[in-house]
């Protein structure tokens, strides 16, 4: 696992990060901050995480030539990763099953989590499943709507699934939900949190155990391709997939990093979740800082987008550090290029993927076009898509019941 | 000596409790804010703690996050707030107000930017939940004769009390539980046993206890070892289940209730 000089002892990332919560909280985060320490260093305990990574969630995950849909774009060699195989069908389980070890390490015998597309919660219930902890997930009234099978999965797996009906009922709110929960349980109980955000040592912490998605394809693709990207491509929401392939190439300073966030609608139109593509000012929301979507009197504003796990107002502070620092570009793709790219994607490589993984393949098949046949773009194909199949099927008007 | 010191000092000479009201800025609408501040100094208030309203109140209950956002849909935001505080000083010179809320709209205004504004309107203290002393806030409130409230719980150890007492004026918030606000699982004997501590790490600021004080037996128990008792979730349910004609009265009955069980045990 890679040791870095970002964040510092506070969690800053430069002026991101930090770490901003009511002070009932202050020494449970301490706590985790101390403990896992010990266990980075513990080969005993990343031992057992690799063995778990390897035999419960199948890693590695494989990396995939999309030829037909390259031929078929007519430019750059479009490669995946295929997170969308690991065991519960996308990245969140690497980080939900290095929590739960850290959870059982720490004597804790509940785990609760946020969830906006259910991806994260249905890995944090199967990791509950497998370690016998009891689980709660809180999930946004309106997402539960647009991801009941994910809800439904949770619900197989042993988790509450509690709804929250605050605010915009999307993951924003369930997260402000698991943080009152927290305070109010938190002698015994561990918080799974789902994205590289968060209050440190959150972000530093996910981002390590997602950071094995990079150090895999460091030596994937030199085998498949012949040699590193030009191009890494993830999407981004809270970033913890982006950061979790990007880490491994911030020494690689040939190869581009593209972070896409949710265009939504479209960025003029307002109705969007990519606080770093549209130029959002800094603020401060559920315990870190970074940039922030908010009005002019710095309340958080409603997002928008077609897929549950993008839509979120902040962003990671790795992340707004990597936009200031110019190591990575971030940009936005809209709904509808989304969609094109999802169905894309079925039909040339029969790979049904992730809405929140479409808006990075429909980055690739932006820029794939305009490059040589030569280049390579490696993209982060997050997760799985059919927790989605109910929205793809209403947007086309489509009643699956 | 800043307006929170001279209540306190005098309170002290008379050996009463102070009783510290919150109530959400803007809620259950903008006009209602300053009557409902004067009925709360006229039920016995010595202080308010007036919620600035913000779109993830993390450290509330649902009591506290419906007033935030009533008060949002009317558009209420710091600015106004302030001007609630200006306007509610025209007519009363003494009573400190405290702002309580969260770091982001404080940090969007820029620290110092907020600071003189809120001294210009008569704000005397100011509590960000999220805000922690590492950030060295305080500082830059501190010319501007502006007292920083900060929050110590059950969970904090001896060593960050130090930390916090270092920068805290005004008085320290001992936060009675583990929880949000309006939870009812306060451990009494617990918050006797801490509030020793906190004064001696605080050099002898006073320290007030809230979250968790729903009735005006508790609060009277809680004022047998606390130098202030503060109520929000309670004051803010009386207020939402009023009708609009009645809401000064009811919360002026319901906060003099309370005054009155402090005031027994003296």
């Amino acid at each position: 696992m890679p040791r870095d000089d970002v964040p510092d002892n506070r969690g800053y990332f430069g002026a991101y990060g930090g770490s901003f919560v009511a002070e009932t909280l202050v020494s449970a985060l301490e706590d985790l901050k101390n403990e896992y320490q010990r266990a980075r260093a513990d080969e005993q305990f990343m031992a057992e995480f690799r063995h778990e990574l390897k035999h419960y969630v199948g890693r590695p995950s494989p990396v995939f030539h999309a030829r037909r849909w390259s031929d078929a774009l007519g430019g750059a060699q479009i490669y995946l990763k295929r997170e969308d195989l690991n065991h519960t069908g996308a990245h969140k389980i690497n980080s939900a099953m290095g929590q739960a070890l850290l959870a059982r390490r720490m004597g804790k015998k509940k785990v609760i989590a946020e969830t906006g597309a259910g991806q994260h919660g249905v890995a944090t219930a199967t990791v509950a499943a497998r370690f016998g902890m009891e689980c709660v997930i809180y999930m946004g009234a309106d997402d539960i709507a647009r991801q009941s099978p994910n809800v439904f999965r949770m619900k197989l797996l042993g988790a509450r699934v509690q709804a929250v009906t605050s605010g915009s009922r999307t993951l924003k709110d369930a997260l402000n939900e698991a943080m009152r929960d927290w305070v109010t349980n938190v002698n015994s109980t561990f918080y799974i949190l789902g994205t590289a955000a968060g209050p440190h040592p959150y972000p530093m912490l996910v981002r390590d155990f997602q950071a094995v998605i990079g150090e895999e394809c460091l030596w994937q693709m030199p085998e498949l391709a012949g040699r590193q990207p030009d191009v890494v491509i993830a999407c981004v929401g809270g970033g913890s997939n982006a950061i979790g392939i990007f880490h491994s190439y911030l020494a690689h300073p040939s190869v581009r990093l593209i972070g896409v966030e949710a265009g939504g609608k479209g960025l003029g139109t307002g109705q969007h979740a990519a606080p770093l593509a549209s130029g959002a000012s800094a603020g401060v929301l559920h315990g870190f800082r970074s940039y922030l979507m908010q009005d002019a009197d710095g309340q958080v504003l409603e997002t928008h987008s077609v897929s549950a796990g993008l839509d979120y107002p902040g962003v990671g502070p790795e992340h707004a550090w990597l936009k200031d620092s110019h190591r990575a570009e971030y940009v936005a793709i809209n709904d509808d290029e989304a969609l094109q790219a999802f169905h894309d994607l079925c039909r040339f490589e029969g790979i049904i993927p992730a809405l929140e993984s479409s808006h990075a393949l429909a980055q690739a098949a932006k820029m794939a076009p305009q490059m040589d046949k030569d280049a390579i773009l490696l993209v982060n194909l997050s997760g799985r898509g059919d927790k989605d199949i109910n929205t793809v099927a209403q947007l086309a008007g489509i009643s699956l019941s | 000596m800043s307006r929170i010191q001279q209540t306190f000092s005098r309170l002290k000479t008379q050996q009463r409790v102070a009783l510290i009201p919150y109530v959400t800025a803007g809620d259950p609408d903008p006009q209602l804010t300053v009557p409902i501040m004067h009925a709360l100094v006229s039920a016995g208030a010595d202080m308010i703690e007036l919620g600035v309203p913000f779109s993830d109140p993390m450290a509330d209950g649902p009591a506290i996050q419906r007033a935030s956002e009533r008060a949002l849909l009317h558009g209420v935001n710091l600015k106004w707030v302030l001007a609630l505080v200006a306007e509610f000083r025209t007519s009363n010179a003494t009573t400190p107000v405290v702002l309580m809320g969260y770091l982001n709209p404080v940090s969007h205004m820029g620290y110092q930017v907020f600071a003189e504004q809120a001294k210009n309107a008569g704000v005397d203290g100011v509590l960000l939940v999220d805000n922690p002393p590492e950030e060295h806030i305080a500082k830059v409130f501190k010319p501007y004769g502006l007292d920083s409230i900060f929050l110590v719980s059950p969970t904090t150890t001896e060593t960050r009390m130090q930390l916090i007492a270092s920068q805290a004026s005004g008085f320290i918030y001992y936060v009675s539980l583990k929880g949000v606000t309006g939870s009812s699982s306060l451990n009494l004997d617990e918050v006797a046993q801490r509030i020793p501590l906190i004064r001696a790490a605080g050099k002898d600021l006073p320290v007030g206890v809230g979250f968790g004080i729903r009735d005006a037996q508790t609060a009277a128990a809680i004022g047998k070892f606390a130098d202030a008792v503060v109520i929000g979730s309670r004051i803010v349910e009386e207020i939402e289940r009023s009708s609009r004609e009645a809401v000064l009265d009811n919360v002026q009955r319901w906060v003099a209730e309370v005054r009155k069980a402090l005031d027994a045990q003296i």
